[in-house]
């Protein structure tokens, strides 16, 4: 359903990505692991174009595109077949749980306010937000504002969903709400491209892993593989390192 | 001790200071920051969206009307202009120095609020497939304009006690009106303290107005 072909991307003299290519089938629930600095942050960001690849192909729902090159027009399509989850949630600050939901669906696909309403009214309640409905974000936990988030995605009927680091903004014990509510997605079948850093999710939800360090992928392959006989040797000193977090 | 003469001069005067203020001082400063909001919102989005050309031009006219007095201004448009065949009555002139000069310090208010809405602000926007406009318009501006608000409010203060200048180009403002009434009746002190109250009494009611407008436009940020 999306296939990447080949990107790269430089920060001036930087080179972040050195030529990536993989790809996600319908369904797929796929874990981008990697230390900091590997690069899987700004990978997620140039398939979504907040940041321009210099090279790279896109293969996204039977259509190609240069990612170098992108219309706004190409762009605004895409995006509005896809989702971001961010790190720090990005609520919009002076719009309602229930307002940030149905935002983009007013203003970018123009469709009725009330139809909207009913969409972002479900989305809210499948996150278990029935009682935030009219509260800022700034009077929400992390937890609760990520789950707004997710709402927001939902909302859009993506056919992909991409998470940047979903949890790593949240206090410990705050994880476990954002978690439970991916992996109930997943459970449902949602398409989803995950940058994480909990080993748990990866080993537990996903059924996909790539393995990332400076700019290249490393390993990739089913999770349970992936997990049990990792096939190079800087997989496994990764796994060894965090041994610890996951069961 | 206040004599009976003078408690008679600064009691008739009273209405004949505050008449002009209301016909001149209150207008003359509504008209002018309207449109120096106007002037400031658009010189603040292009050098934000960071559009060729006419960023340049923001550049330039902020720095002149930043880098020059507000009586020297006065006095190129309404004395200076004349000597090129352009000659304007004393309200439109005060109109348009009053508006291009708050113009320009609104613009650099305006364009710090812009820069301090986080950037993830956008990007969720882009996330959402809305455009760039879009999300300026329902987004960033209103934040920033709350951020801009308190800033504007005093701009706003200083501009009412500004269009005292305006005296020198012979518009009959509040100031000019005292001026006439103190060669009138030789009580400068009394009749100058009486003018500065009642600008007080304007800066004040518009301090209230100030917290009023803050209240309302941090609905988002309130905690209940």
């Amino acid at each position: 359903m999306l296939e990447i072909r080949n990107i790269r991307k430089n920060f001036g003299k930087l080179e972040v990505l050195k030529g990536i290519t993989f790809h996600v089938e319908k369904g797929d629930v796929t874990a981008i692991l990697g230390s900091s600095g590997s690069g899987k942050t700004t990978l997620l960001r140039c398939i979504n174009f907040l940041e321009t690849a210099d090279e790279g192909t896109m293969v996204f729902d039977g259509e190609t595109f240069d990612m170098s090159r992108m219309s706004r027009r190409d762009m605004s399509r895409v995006r509005k077949k896809t989702a971001f989850v961010f790190q720090n949630f990005n609520l919009f600050l002076n719009k309602t749980a229930l307002d940030n939901v149905t935002e983009g669906l007013i203003v970018a696909r123009k469709m009725g306010k009330e139809e909207a309403r009913e969409i972002g009214r479900r989305a809210l309640d499948k996150v278990g937000l029935s009682d935030r409905y009219g509260h800022y974000p700034h009077q929400l936990s992390g937890g609760q504002q990520q789950r707004v988030a997710i709402a927001r995605a939902l909302a859009a009927d993506p056919e992909i969903i991409f998470f940047d680091e979903p949890t790593s903004a949240l206090d410990p014990e705050l994880i476990g709400e954002v978690l439970e509510v991916m992996r109930e997605l997943a459970r449902e079948g949602m398409t989803m491209l995950v940058v994480t850093h909990e080993m748990n999710f990866a080993r537990n939800v996903s059924n996909r892993v790539i393995f990332m360090e400076h700019g290249r992928i490393v390993e990739e392959g089913g999770a349970g593989e992936f997990f049990e006989r990792p096939k190079m040797e800087r997989t496994r000193e990764f796994l060894r390192g965090h041994q610890h977090e996951y069961f | 001790m206040i004599s009976e003469r003078l408690t008679g001069i600064l009691l008739d005067s009273f209405g004949k200071i505050l008449l002009p203020g209301i016909k001149v001082t209150i207008p003359l400063t509504v008209i002018s920051f309207s449109l120096a909001m106007v002037i400031a919102v658009f010189m603040a989005l292009v050098q934000f969206a960071d559009v060729k050309v006419l960023k340049q031009l923001a550049r330039f006219y902020i720095w002149v009307f930043r880098g020059t007095p507000l009586l020297v201004q006065l006095y190129v448009i309404f004395y200076g202009l004349p000597g090129v065949g352009i000659v304007l009555d004393p309200f439109p002139s005060a109109v348009i120095v009053f508006s291009l000069n708050e113009g320009a310090y609104g613009a650099e208010i305006i364009r710090a609020a812009l820069e301090s809405v986080p950037k993830g602000q956008m990007e969720a926007g882009y996330c959402v497939g809305m455009s760039y406009l879009q999300i300026m318009r329902r987004i960033v501006l209103p934040q920033a304009l709350r951020t801009a608000f308190p800033s504007l409010s005093n701009s706003l203060i200083a501009m009412v006690k500004d269009t005292s200048l305006a005296a020198n180009i012979t518009v009959t403002e509040m100031f000019m009106a005292t001026q006439r009434i103190v060669a009138r009746t030789y009580e400068p002190l009394a009749l100058y303290m009486e003018v500065g109250l009642i600008y007080l009494i304007f800066s004040t009611v518009l301090t209230k107005l100030q917290q009023v407008g803050e209240r309302k436009l941090s609905f988002y940020l309130s905690d209940q």
